[in-house]
């Protein structure tokens, strides 16, 4: 078995580019989905009924469906409907989109639990629309939400194991490829294993970080 | 392809993903529950070691530990068809999700009870059989179906070793008719409607529960 190992320390290479290419994926997915996410959140609870109605009903149905299914739809319908994307882009849109609708689903449920007096105060100072919104709801919405976004994003992370399924190369696909050449499958995927570990420790770590921000701000 | 083979296929599918979905998730409670166990009654050793498995698994997405179950167990001398690697998979990971719901309720279970019972003379085992689990199961069934229809979700995870759940067996039929709207779409309207007939059990138990018990 140690000699095994030694065979996939050789080949630390392509588990470190596998590596890499999960962290950024993560971090560019994560980004993105929380900036679309403010967006959709907010169509979630606008008074246009029809609007709503439509956010609501692709929100649900995203929450509904396994993200390999979606990953699919995307990479396998988008062709026949004459949309030719790349496995990358079909891959990091995927997996955005998906993303977004869970994170929009999070701040939707934090700004409902958010203390209407907040939002009253904000007004008597003037504030409206966009700027409300912005400075005052956003802000206790974020810090509120750290430890569900923290989990969100292990999700993802998570999530992305499914993108060596249209080949493209993350820590799976990577671990994948070195334990079918060598045969040493436990040992590589039990490394791959530790590496997701370390990246979920990584992103815990991160919340305790935000929490201490929140609970200097006066949240608890 | 006609719709009824189309169907056919797809709920042949479907079926699969419900059985090795459905199957995890049963061994999974037991396990879960006494992972749980282990921790909320601080076993030594045993305790510590469920904290750093629970974490580690926690941390592994389905489809790398799927294949360190069927390709990697392998040579540890444990061998399994697909279809058991897929339920094993599925156990292990939905097993440490369940612990943490489990642990969660033990946690927030009322101290009173407890020093009642032993005040009544029962001992622990009897204690957990007719006061804390009857109690504890229904404080833990909203996480609980929440954590099945995570299962669900991931349950296509299983695809990559070649089971033929409802996921594969839409690729298939669309390599072979090169017509991927239909398969995809369908098989994604059977997911919504297994994980919206879940939910709609769950609802329909808690109102039963609330009207019998006055809470959850």
């Amino acid at each position: 078995m140690i000699a095994n190992f030694a065979t996939v320390l050789g080949e630390w290479r392509s588990l470190a580019s596998g590596l890499v290419n999960t962290i950024w994926i993560c971090a560019l997915s994560g980004a993105a989905s929380l900036i679309l996410a403010v967006p959709v959140s907010l169509l979630l609870v606008t008074r246009r009924r029809a609007l709503r109605a439509a956010a609501r009903a692709g929100v649900d149905v995203m929450r509904a469906i396994p993200f390999l299914m979606l990953l699919f739809i995307v990479y396998y319908c988008l062709p026949a409907l004459h949309v030719r994307l790349s496995s990358w882009t079909c891959g990091l849109t995927a997996l955005i989109a998906y993303n977004t609708a869970y994170v929009a689903e999070i701040l939707r449920g934090a700004w409902a639990h958010l203390p209407r007096e907040q939002e009253e105060a904000g007004r008597a100072f003037g504030y409206a629309g966009l700027a409300l919104y912005r400075r005052i709801i956003l802000p206790q919405i974020l810090i509120a939400t750290g430890p569900v976004l923290g989990n969100q994003m292990i999700t993802l992370v998570k999530n992305s194991a499914f993108l060596m399924v249209i080949t493209i190369p993350d820590l799976t696909f990577m671990a994948n490829q070195v334990q079918a050449i060598y045969f040493v499958p436990f040992e590589t995927l039990l490394v791959a294993v530790a590496l997701y570990w370390l990246i979920c420790m990584a992103i815990e770590w991160a919340v305790r970080g935000m929490d201490r921000v929140a609970v200097v701000r006066g949240h608890e | 392809m006609t719709w009824s083979s189309l169907l056919a296929d797809l709920a042949r599918g479907a079926l699969t993903t419900l059985t090795v979905s459905l199957s995890g998730i049963a061994l999974g409670t037991v396990l879960g529950l006494m992972l749980a166990l282990v921790r909320v009654g601080r076993v030594p050793v045993a305790a510590q070691a469920v904290t750093t498995w629970v974490s580690v698994i926690r941390a592994t997405p389905m489809v790398t530990l799927v294949l360190l179950v069927f390709f990697g167990l392998p040579g540890l001398g444990i061998r399994m068809s697909p279809v058991a690697a897929a339920i094993v998979t599925i156990l292990m990971n939905t097993s440490v999700f369940q612990a943490e719901i489990w642990r969660a309720a033990l946690l927030d279970f009322p101290r009173g009870q407890l020093e009642a019972a032993r005040a009544g003379g029962m001992t622990r085992a009897v204690t957990f059989r007719r006061i804390v689990f009857p109690q504890v199961w229904r404080a833990s069934l909203p996480a609980l179906v929440n954590e099945m229809t995570l299962v669900i979700k991931g349950s296509p995870a299983v695809a990559v070793i070649g089971v033929v759940d409802l996921t594969r067996v839409a690729v298939r039929i669309t390599t072979v008719t090169y017509e991927p709207m239909r398969p995809f779409l369908t098989a994604a309207a059977i997911y919504v409607v297994v994980v919206m007939v879940l939910l709609r059990a769950q609802h329909a138990t808690e109102r039963r529960l609330v009207a019998r018990y006055g809470t959850l």
